[in-house]
């Protein structure tokens, strides 16, 4: 296993086979992140030389890694596929991109029907026969951590794609996972891992503050970075979100300036300003109980009309008909109490029933520990029909209602769907919810629970 | 009758304006649905500094609906074909269980591409076709909607400026967004639905889409469904439908409450409508179709019917009555009671002289038109009135208030005003009222809330009931030898235990049935007759498997089991 050590940061991108002009703009690109593409550049070396077959990149999510590859593919103009492997939901599709972005449709319509490794193998050769490779072609896999899930061969193929089409091409497979994870266990070329670690509170505040508001001066919005990563960094690492979270409260740090009563530099009364509706983001706006648009009115409402903002958590209720109140309350019961107490919970006359045998012995664990046990629908029916307070008919609404509860997920279908004559539930429901449910139609359900008595 | 006709175009007319009311109940979540995809749409080409940063999200309506499933179908194909009138045309609504083999990817593409190639002009669909067909079979992925989208908007700008416009209404924005209606959200599989997602925001900068989720229990779902990862790629706006009870409440007042709509239903028949509405399944469609049933039983089998429909028509139809229709006025119930309050050579006169009781009668339904018109707006009073005192003496909502007055006179229940008295009073104390109201509940609440086992059963023990054949006519608890032979067999299983032995059960069929044949004592025929019973014999036990009235079991062998105990 090979893994590659960073060198010092700060370092300047240099390279002999590209224009330094080229490499700065590359590297105005991606600030805090040039050792790595340091690392890259000289992994690619020159243009028309092999380079090495398979790198692996690795770190947590928004740490560059998608981005920094897509710029220096673009920058230096290099042949590239890029391919995401949540897209490829077969194999064909992967190869079908590949010989798409390297030799044209015509190549990837050479590909049959459901092709297989050595179909694409076989028409890669073919094809690179006929258009060789000047420089080195890179493939570019995002989300790779998918590909453990499919075939158990692709993956130490396309380490060793390099050798199998005898072409000048490198795979550089993207991921958050670390390389132990995907190692097959059959053992396959080791790849170069090269990692992306996270950022830091410095270098975040370097990034954030690339993508100034234009009316504004750098060190103005620099403050306002700094202010932001003081509330959100203990939570918050991703870039991503603390980006998307700049932009959404960039206008509210500004309100007092744009009202006159502040200048740019008065930061103490800026930072009172703004700070406890970052607070507020944090529980809203962050969590996505509420949408950016919705912020966002909410910002230009006035303090006193906006009131309390209901999150998309805070829906939780859920408005039923009276029956099938009653048949979800039934098959809460039917889950979680077993099926030989049913006698003494719902028949009037249950004679005398022995504690001893009632209560076994060694039965600690409770029920609601084990989550809900799948019954049969006359259990379900019976324990119905003794709990609802008033006479019902078996009509057709109520088992069509049985079905309505399984399309809203508050039922499970356990049983295959072939099985006519005796089908299988689960209660699917939390106990908070029954309990809410049961309030609402008077029935005491904890009365009735096996692991309450 | 003569004027069955007549009533059934009376009929039709009524059920036609039914439609028409339920055609504009979603009118409102409609409207602000479509002033958010407009917006969107028009948001997303501003280039500030605030715009851009918040480009890279999906713009999502989440739709609550209702539990009531059945009936939102309505609701999306009227939301569908509003989009694509004014809005874009690019629209594509999908359901969980249409994803099975191809997957959902490629079932919106199919959606997408396929029905803006109809509504073009024929010009321009070959061109389509050919491209498609290239990608299609190699390419199942967002990147050829992409092209394709590129290519539609292409060539609408440079369109031919004489060609015209198919829908003139819609306003057609550079780039009409892309809506994408998933119909059930929790009937998909979390792990699909999340890849799509993920998916579509890898292309979100060159395609304008638009997500609406409908939603049936509660917008939480989202968060059970969604991880952080993919719901932070999603911007989700929360779009409450009016509750259920609310939009019960809608239709009753358009509907019922109203002098508009002549056909009235009785105290009876609207509590069981309500009761299947508030009891069972919460569909305002199930109640409106109630009504539907009503109507169209209260024409068929009232054939005073005739007169239920605008005074001046109503007015019209009572000179056309038949002596037949007269002498049938003159049994109801309410006239019977007009009657003996008038002096008795007024009374004579009534029973004798039909143009005179056809003038009456003009008068009797001038004075129930106008009972109706006072009642509504007096019940409406009382209804503000009453409505906010604690504990709800006289009901919350003013359906409950009208199903008081509808059963009995609510002054029973408090003091009140002459002015009320007078007014509110129920409609059985209006002569010819049976005209307009329609009271079976019994023949509703059979229709709507059917049980199925006791129709079965009633079908096995007495088939007289449906088959009408004089032959099967027998006493109660007996049944006839030429009854059917599923009809024997279930009588005789219905004397034996839990598990009933096939062979017995056999022997005691064929002596019923020889009894009805007579018996021939021919040694050939009699094997060949044995045969044929045995034959039919099981045919019989096996459409009572079939019906789930017994089941083969392994405790004994050649026994089968019993299911059901007691009839209904």
């Amino acid at each position: 296993m090979v893994v590659v050590v960073l060198g010092a940061p700060g370092t300047i991108l240099r390279s002999v086979w590209y224009e330094e002009e080229r490499l700065l703009r590359v590297a105005q690109q991606m600030p805090c992140r040039e050792v790595q593409a340091g690392m890259l550049l000289s992994l690619m070396g020159q243009p028309q030389q092999y380079s090495y077959p398979s790198i692996f990149i690795y770190g947590h999510r928004a740490s560059g890694k998608s981005h920094v590859m897509h710029v220096l593919l673009k920058e230096l103009e290099l042949p590239h596929a890029t391919v995401s492997c949540v897209e490829c939901v077969s194999v064909a599709l992967l190869f079908e991109q590949v010989l798409l972005s390297f030799f044209g449709c015509d190549a990837a319509s050479l590909l049959p029907r459901s092709p297989s490794l050595s179909d694409f193998v076989r028409i890669y050769r073919q094809q690179c026969s006929q258009s060789p490779a000047k420089q080195t072609r890179y493939i570019v896999m995002e989300k790779a951590e998918l590909l453990r899930d499919t075939d158990a061969n692709l993956l130490p193929a396309l380490l060793r794609l390099q050798e199998l089409v005898e072409d000048n091409v490198t795979i550089i497979l993207l991921s958050e996972i670390v390389w132990d994870k995907f190692r097959p266990n059959t053992g396959c070329f080791e790849p170069l891992l090269l990692h992306f670690p996270d950022y830091s509170k410095g270098e975040l505040q370097q990034i954030l503050s690339q993508d100034r508001h234009p009316s504004y001066t750098a060190e103005f919005y620099s403050s306002y970075i700094n202010i932001l990563l003081g509330v959100f960094y203990s939570v918050c690492r991703d870039l991503r979100e603390l980006r998307h979270l700049a932009a959404l409260n960039f206008s509210k740090f500004c309100e007092p300036l744009a009202e006159g009563k502040v200048k740019e530099t008065d930061t103490h009364k800026l930072w009172r300003n703004i700070e406890p509706h970052l607070k507020k983001a944090m529980q809203t706006v962050y969590l996505r109980e509420v949408s950016s648009l919705q912020w966002e009115q909410m910002q230009q409402m006035e303090e006193k009309e906006s009131g309390a903002l209901r999150g998309l958590s805070a829906h939780t209720h859920v408005e039923l008909p009276y029956y099938s109140k009653f048949l979800l309350i039934a098959a809460y019961l039917a889950s979680y109490n077993p099926a030989r107490t049913d006698k003494r919970f719902f028949l009037k006359h249950h004679g005398k029933i022995k504690k001893t045998n009632f209560l076994k012995k060694n039965e600690k664990t409770s029920n609601h520990l084990l989550g809900p046990k799948p019954f049969p629908l006359d259990r379900l029916l019976a324990i119905f029909y003794s709990v609802v307070d008033n006479r019902v008919a078996p009509t057709a609404s109520i088992f069509s209602q049985i079905s309505s509860l399984v399309t809203l997920q508050l039922l499970t279908q356990v049983s295959h769907d072939d099985q006519l004559d005796a089908p299988k539930y689960k209660c699917a429901v939390s106990m908070d919810f029954i309990c809410a449910i049961s309030r609402t139609v008077n029935f005491d359900i904890v009365k009735y629970l096996y692991d309450f008595l | 009758a003569d004027n069955s006709e007549i009533r059934f175009k009376l009929c039709q007319d009524l059920w036609h304006k039914i439609r028409v009311l339920q055609d504009e109940l979603n009118r409102k979540i409609l409207d602000s649905l479509l002033d958010f995809t407009r917006k969107c749409s028009s948001t997303r080409q501003h280039s500030d500094w605030a715009s851009q940063m918040r480009a890279s999200e999906i713009p999502t309506a989440a739709l609550v609906l209702g539990v009531n499933v059945p009936d939102h179908d309505m609701t999306f194909q009227s939301l569908s074909e509003l989009l694509q009138q004014s809005v874009t045309p690019h629209v594509a609504s999908v359901q969980a269980k249409e994803c099975g083999g191809e997957g959902l990817l490629a079932l919106v593409l199919e959606r997408l591409m396929d029905t803006v190639v109809t509504v073009d002009d024929e010009e321009e669909e070959e061109t389509e076709q050919t491209s498609t067909q290239l990608h299609k079979s190699v390419h199942c992925s967002l990147s050829t909607l992409c092209d394709w989208y590129n290519a539609k908007t292409m060539k609408s700008k440079t369109g031919t400026p004489g060609k015209k416009r198919s829908s003139p209404v819609r306003d057609d924005p550079q780039q009409p967004p892309v809506v994408i209606i998933f119909k059930d959200l929790e009937a998909f599989n979390p792990k699909v639905l999340q890849d799509f997602i993920l998916i579509c925001s890898r292309y979100v900068e060159r395609l304008p889409l638009m997500f609406i989720f409908g939603i049936a229990t509660s917008p939480s779902t989202i968060q059970h469904m969604l991880p952080h990862s993919v719901s932070s790629l999603l911007c989700i706006e929360l779009f409450q439908s009016l509750s259920c009870t609310q939009h019960l409440a809608t239709v009753i007042d358009k509907l019922i409450l109203t002098p508009q709509f002549p056909f009235k239903l009785n105290g009876k028949v609207m509590q069981v409508l309500m009761s299947i509405f508030l009891y069972h399944d919460f569909s305002v469609r199930n109640f409106i179709k109630g009504v539907q049933l009503a109507l169209l039983e209260h024409f068929h089998s009232q054939p005073l019917s005739v007169l239920c429909c605008k005074k001046k028509e109503a007015l019209l139809n009572v000179m056309q009555l038949s002596h037949h229709d007269l002498e049938s006025i003159r049994h109801l119930l309410s006239f019977r009671r007009y009657v003996e309050k008038q002096e008795p050579q007024e009374q004579l006169n009534l029973f004798r002289d039909d143009t005179h009781l056809k003038e009456v009668c003009q008068k009797l339904i001038k004075d129930l038109r106008k009972y109706h018109k006072n009642y509504y707006p007096v019940l409406r009073c009382l209804h503000t009135l009453t409505s906010s005192l604690p504990r709800y003496p006289l009901g919350k909502q003013v359906r409950e208030l009208h199903l008081i007055c509808l059963e009995k006179n609510v002054w029973e229940n408090e003091d009140y005003q002459t002015a009320m008295k007078s007014h509110l009073s129920p409609p059985e104390s209006q002569t010819l009222n049976e005209v307009c109201y329609y009271s079976s509940s019994a023949t509703v609440r059979r229709h709507l809330n059917a049980t199925p086992r006791t129709s079965i059963q009633a079908a096995l023990s007495s088939p007289y009931y449906y088959l009408q054949n004089e032959s099967l006519k027998t006493e109660d608890g007996t049944v006839s030898n030429a009854a059917p032979d599923i009809c024997i067999a279930y009588k005789l299983h219905l004397e034996c235990g839990r598990l009933i032995n096939l062979y017995d059960w056999l022997e005691a069929y064929a002596t019923v049935v020889s009894a009805a044949e007579g018996n021939n004592p021919d040694s050939d025929n009699v094997r060949k007759v044995e045969e044929v019973k045995h034959a039919r014999f099981i045919q019989a036990v096996s459409e009572l498997e079939f019906l789930g009235f017994i089941k083969s079991t392994k405790q004994k062998t050649d026994h089968v089991a019993r299911l059901t105990w007691g009839g209904c």
